[in-house]
């Protein structure tokens, strides 16, 4: 199977199929419903977070493996304008936009590991993994 | 698709949400439902969502809203068919889904709006 794969997100449509190929993965790389279900979620609160505040990016799917459990790490990159307060960026119910201020804590307790980093004027790359 | 169906039965609506929804999707189906429920004075919203594979938090919202908006009008919404996978990651989620009553199944939600507005199961007064 491929190992990787890279899909631009530019609109509520690449949202949808970006949730789409999200799914096919993790049922390939044999993933419980619930974790599925779990992955695609926080998969499609990123994606919209790219569109709706990055700008447009990209996604980048990865199979891992660490020798004794098989992993799905998603990372999603924008050019956007950056965040400026991590940590208020993640406290639920914050949001500068209109939604429900879920989607990054939301994406965190939705996966094992989770990485987010940003720089006001350049950019936001969120990473998540979900280990079988 | 760019319009998601709402069936009318007497002063009840009925959608069946039966494909991933783009977020532009879903914002027009909750102003077609807004906009139905005054039109038709319908006194009950029922949404099947058993074919709904992932709910995030915007769809969340979308039924959260739909929800309130109805209250307003003074119709009740019931969401009916949650997947158990969606269920438990709603919660992880963190969405609560508050003042929106569920039911099991189709027959469950319409006996449940049933009963509050005639106060029988059976649709009798
Ligand atoms: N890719 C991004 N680029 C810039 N800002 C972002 C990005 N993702 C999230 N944010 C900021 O973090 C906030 C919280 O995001 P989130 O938890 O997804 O909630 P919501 O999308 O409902 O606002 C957003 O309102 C936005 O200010
Ligand atoms: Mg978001």
């Amino acid at each position: 199977m491929t190992e990787h794969e890279t899909r631009p997100i530019r609109s509520s449509e690449d949202v949808v199929i970006v949730r789409q190929l999200v799914r096919a993965w993790a049922i390939r790389l044999g993933f419980s419903l619930v974790d599925q279900t779990k992955i695609v979620t926080a998969a499609s609160e990123l994606a919209r977070n790219t569109v709706d505040y990055g700008g447009g990016g990209i996604v980048r799917l990865e199979a891992l493996s660490d020798g004794r459990r098989i992993g799905l790490r998603l990372t999603f990159e924008d050019k956007g304008p950056g965040i400026e307060d991590l940590a208020l960026a993640l406290k639920d119910g914050y949001t500068s936009g209109g939604g429900l201020g879920l989607g990054l804590g939301g994406a965190k307790r939705l996966s094992n590991d989770f990485e987010l980093v940003s720089k006001p004027g350049e950019g936001t790359r969120v990473s998540i993994t979900r280990w079988r | 698709m760019d319009r998601i169906p709402i069936l009318r039965m007497n002063e009840f609506l009925l959608v069946t949400i039966q494909v991933d929804m783009h977020d532009r999707l879903a914002m027009t189906l909750q102003d077609d439902l807004t906009e139905q429920i005054v039109r038709h004075r319908a006194r009950g919203v029922l949404i099947d969502i058993s074919s709904l594979e992932v709910v995030d938090s915007f769809i969340g919202r979308m039924i959260g809203n739909i929800a309130a908006m109805s209250r307003v009008l003074d119709a009740e919404t019931v969401v009916v068919g949650m997947r158990p996978a969606v269920a438990i990651t709603l919660v992880e989620l963190g969405l609560s889904l508050p003042g929106v009553r569920t039911a099991l199944s189709v027959d469950k939600g319409m006996d449940l709006l049933r009963t509050s507005f005639h106060g029988t199961p059976n649709g009798a007064s």
